[in-house]
């Protein structure tokens, strides 16, 4: 089976789930590795290291920037003379449109989201989480090629390899958009949440810390916000100190706590750390939805009756706004930070 | 400004969604408008309040999908159209991007059509994005803010990085996060409105194509493997005792 | 015979609880726990439209029926008491009272300001020494040329210091030869010199809700603001006890309701003995008398809905409707409480809300010994209901939109 997998980057900095779809396609046969970009031959080889046989490289000054039509026009056009039987792309933001332009243009279709695949008589057979992840979906498609996005953190990471190679073939850009790129805003450093290996989130309960005196001249829900950012402060010190990233529920996001890009769950992000501790957070189903995957779920919460604790792994009762800095200062120390 | 907005009628996001002979159930549990579409009839109405038109709710199912259209003509969509018919059976997301391309050509005149990032029961969000390229429009899909000036948008795409600044021509289509603002609750003249409102039905030859074929089945659902986790709690008798041990636990486990 | 509901009452339903569970629900617990009202509540139930949902369109309502109404109170009741407290007050006894008995200047001048929450309207009729027995009464209003001078005190009034008008009956006339005859209504603003108003505090329930007083002293009200004629304050105020007893009866079974589905989470969730307790049937019991006791409230409540859309008094079903809900909202917080065991005398969960906020309304509104004693009359033939000259008019869905 020829397997060609999309290497998701932004400005050239791939993100880790472009190498876990590399490391499934080798599991099929041959790899060609699909390198769209400007400046972008750093990640052409990257990829032989992590384990691409062939790497089909556009690096074109039009590409510079991620417009979906031109990409999905460029990725086409390669199709039509290579014929792979599977297209794998991680799913992300760009990851979901160009697979979903490409399945128009190749009269194909999108299984997205895979967090498993199998093969059965020569087909790719999907297992993905719909509903939230309430329940799981097999999918095949009968067209060719398959096109399937891979859950981030879903498969592991193959090994480096440095000094690995393979073919480096480059192809012409069909820079043709219906769009333009004006800039970029909001773009912060940091782990985004669904590449964390380990996710620390809060909940409402994280403004409940009865210890503190807003200052004066905030009205109340001033003051709550206030008394939420205390609480959200000690959240993410300690996903600092666990190089982690910073979650929280629905309900803390909704009450204006942090922004929404940190909600994890239904209407959120859907994540699978390696650990995931949540803090003052109850567990309402459509949270659980979005975390129950994670491999090691740490609760610490009031309430030791909150359904948080039917999926944690450890659960602690009591006061986070004690615990959490306790918790911090002890994986300084262990960790020598 | 004509504005369409895509709707569809899922189980409600607190329903507790089980497999039972390969298919889902949610007992009781109500049907609602998708969450992700009610974001986008309420910035659909948000457009349609900054530069004047009307907002169109489309949906495609059966007769139940008209709920969710009541609830869009509640909040303020001015008008509300079903797509239904009985050979639209199994259909996967090319098939229904080619049925959504046939009606936006169908309605005429489209400016904007806007969907929710996804539906909150198959979680695709691939619709809207196949459904502009079928139409050759752009797709700006993940927007977080739309502005207007004549007939040029931009929009902030929301990236995992970050937001990209994007703009394109209108026609174009558009899928929403969250950012925009929380939905509107209907208004009491717009449940009037919406309940005696007479939803027109379109089928497949109102729209003259033949049902778009499947390339994607979707056989059976399963319940995810039950988590036997037992939860062990954590005691002692200061918060640093706890989190000192806490910590040695999930050191020695290696997780970290 | 129908008892399903409409779409349109389907949607108000929805919309009302999508607002409670929404925005009140989140923040109940902590207002309740420091007895302060949520300071934007009123102002939010006003921009939704709900403070004036049962008003015709005319008079700056939604123009939704008297069902509608019902409908509103049980599912703000089901999120917090405070919320049905403002439906009862405003929407109840103030707006509707207004809507039954006052002129159509009083309407445009009162009326329609409360309809559109642009004002908010209270009933005052509770003094500090009386309660059902109005004869009592001490509050005094004499006529001078064009005004009357309001003198006395009113006690236990809801939004008594959050008002900006409250429909006040007092006492004309003290050689009447009936005391029912004595009283006189009066539609008072608050602002007005001579009023002043404050809150009481250390109440058992309804904690995030303002429970005040006014006083009275040479309050110059305009005879325009009288309500009807002289010596009809008994009949005013009876009105709208029907009205706000309606939407007591109503919201409480809201109470109910929050009850049961607490108790059934509850009782899924929590195991003892290696099983849900929810599978013993002496937890079954309290479940099955709640579920029961929610559908009796429920139907009797419609049922008062029904009549006064179709223009029919219904002080007789509207005590049934108060007097059972009230109590059996009161006994399902308390099984609610005991099925959560130790939780449930906590305040990390909502059950001992539920019954503090329950115990007031089989006192308020006339108390459950008034509705006893009024269930009595009708039923041995001491007690009929007799023509009034102002009538609550028919519900008419196209007259209600103009």
């Amino acid at each position: 089976m020829k397997t060609w997998v999309y290497i998701d980057h932004f400005q050239g900095q791939e993100l880790p789930a472009s190498w876990e779809a590399v490391g499934v396609g080798k599991k099929f046969g041959l790899v060609t590795a699909i390198v769209f970009g400007s400046g972008v031959e750093p990640l052409a080889k990257k990829a032989f290291e992590y384990g691409a046989d062939e790497v089909l490289l556009a690096d074109d000054p039009a590409l510079a920037d991620f417009r979906p039509e031109a990409f999905a026009s460029t990725l086409s056009s390669l199709v039509s003379s290579g014929t792979p039987d599977l297209i794998l792309f991680p799913t992300t933001a760009r990851g979901r449109d160009l697979a979903a332009m490409t399945a128009i243009d190749l009269n194909s279709g999108v299984i997205v989201d895979a967090v498993a695949l199998d093969l059965e008589d020569g087909k790719v057979v999907a297992t993905r989480p719909v509903f939230g992840g309430k329940l799981l979906a097999k999918m095949a498609c009968s067209a060719s090629p398959q096109i399937i996005t891979l859950r981030g953190r879903a498969f592991p990471k193959p090994e480096h390899q440095p000094g690995r190679s393979g073919t480096l073939t480059k192809v012409p850009a069909k820079a043709e958009a219906l769009t333009r790129v004006e800039g970029y805003a909001a773009t912060e450093g940091g782990v985004s949440l669904t590449d964390a290996g380990i996710i620390v989130s809060g909940g409402r309960g994280v403004s409940n810390n009865p210890a503190l005196t807003p200052p004066a001249g905030l009205d109340e829900k001033q003051a709550e916000i206030w008394r939420a950012q205390q609480g959200f402060k000690l959240i993410g010190e300690l996903a600092a100190v666990l190089g982690g990233a910073m979650g929280a529920s629905r309900a803390a996001v909704d009450a204006g706590y942090v922004p929404y890009a940190h909600q994890v769950g239904q209407t959120g992000k859907i994540v699978s750390p390696d650990l995931y501790i949540a803090c003052g957070i109850s567990g309402a189903i459509q949270h659980l939805a979005g975390m129950r995957s994670s491999k090691t779920i740490v609760a610490i919460n009031k309430d030791a009756e909150a359904p948080i604790f039917q999926v944690a792994r450890y659960g602690v009762v009591g006061d986070l706004f004690q615990i959490v800095p306790a918790l911090t200062e002890a994986f300084k120390k262990r960790l020598g930070k | 400004m004509k504005i369409i907005v895509f709707v569809k009628q899922v189980p409600d996001s607190a329903a507790k969604v089980t497999a039972e002979n390969g298919q889902a159930a949610w007992g009781e549990a109500p049907m609602v408008i998708n969450p992700w579409d009610e974001y986008a009839v309420e910035a659909a109405l948000q457009q349609k309040e900054a530069h004047g038109g009307t907002v169109t709710a489309i949906s495609i199912g059966s007769e139940n999908a008209k709920e969710a259209l009541k609830h869009a003509l509640a909040m303020g969509a001015d008008d509300a159209i079903l797509v239904s018919d009985p050979a639209l059976k199994n259909l996967d997301t090319q098939a229904i991007a080619r049925l959504l391309a046939a009606i936006v050509q169908k309605v005429g005149g489209v400016d904007m059509a806007f969907f929710g990032r996804q539906a909150i029961d198959g979680d695709s969000g691939l619709t809207p994005t196949q459904t502009a390229r079928i139409l050759g429009w752009p797709a700006l899909t993940l927007a977080a803010s739309i502005k207007v000036e004549g007939s040029t948008v931009t929009v902030e795409r929301s990236f995992e990085e970050g937001r990209q600044i994007v703009s394109a021509n209108l026609p174009a289509v558009f899928s929403l996060v969250k950012d925009f603002g929380e939905p509107r609750y209907p208004s009491f003249m717009g449940i009037r409105k919406a309940s005696r409102a007479e939803i027109p039905t379109w089928t497949l030859a109102d729209l003259g194509i033949a049902a778009p074929t499947p390339v994607v089945s979707w056989p059976t659902l399963i319940n995810p493997p039950s988590r036997e986790v037992k939860c062990e709690f954590i005691t002692g008798a200061s918060a640093q005792e706890i989190a000192e041990k806490l910590a040695d636990k999930l050191i020695a486990e290696k997780v970290l | 015979m129908d008892f399903s509901l409409s779409q349109e009452h389907q949607m108000v339903q929805k919309m009302v609880r999508d607002f409670a569970q929404k925005e009140i629900a989140p923040v109940i617990k902590e207002h309740d726990r420091k007895q302060e009202p949520i300071p934007w509540a009123i102002k939010r139930m006003g921009e939704l439209g709900i403070l004036g949902i049962c008003f015709p369109v005319r008079y700056g309502g939604q123009g939704m029926d008297y069902i509608s109404l019902g409908l509103a109170c049980e599912e703000l009741e089901a999120v917090d008491t405070t919320l049905r407290v403002v439906m009862s007050v405003h929407t109840g006894l103030c707006g509707m009272t207004l809507l039954q008995w006052g002129t159509e200047e009083q309407k445009q001048k009162f009326l329609v300001p409360i309809a559109r929450g642009e004002k908010i309207g209270a009933g005052a009729f509770t003094e500090p020494g009386m309660g059902s027995d109005v004869a009592a009464m001490q509050t005094t209003a004499r006529r001078e040329g064009d005004v009357y001078i309001l003198n006395g005190e009113k006690m236990w009034i809801s939004l008594a210091s959050k008002a900006d008008y409250a429909l006040v009956t007092v006492k004309t006339d003290p050689q009447a030869a009936r005391p029912s005859q004595a009283l006189t209504s009066f539609i008072v603003d608050l602002h007005s010199p001579g009023v002043k108003t404050g809150d009481l505090h250390g109440k058992l329930g309804v904690r995030a809700g303002s429970t005040g007083w006014i006083s009275f002293t040479d309050v110059r009200v305009p005879v325009e603001n009288r309500i009807g004629e002289e010596g009809e304050g008994f009949k005013i105020t009876m009105s709208a006890f029907d009205n706000g007893r309606y939407t007591v009866g109503a919201g409480a079974t809201g109470l109910i309701r929050a009850s049961l589905e607490a108790s059934i989470r509850y009782a899924q969730e929590r195991k003892t003995f290696g099983k849900p307790i929810a599978e013993y049937q002496l937890i079954q019991q309290k479940i099955a008398r709640m579920a029961q006791n929610y559908e009796i409230a429920r139907l009797l409540y419609l049922q008062v809905g029904w009549m006064k859309n179709q223009g029919l008094r219904s002080t007789l079903q509207t005590s049934y409707s108060k007097k059972f809900a009230t109590e059996a909202s009161f006994e399902a917080a308390h099984d609610a409480i005991q099925i959560h065991g130790a939780y449930g005398f906590s305040d990390e969960y909502d059950v001992e809300r539920y019954l503090r906020n329950a115990r007031g309304a089989i006192i308020y509104e006339g108390s459950s010994e008034i509705q006893t004693i009024i269930q009595a009359g009708y039923a041995l033939g001491q007690r009929s209901d007799r023509p009034l000259r102002c009538e609550l008019p028919a519900y008419d869905p196209d007259t209600w939109q103009e």
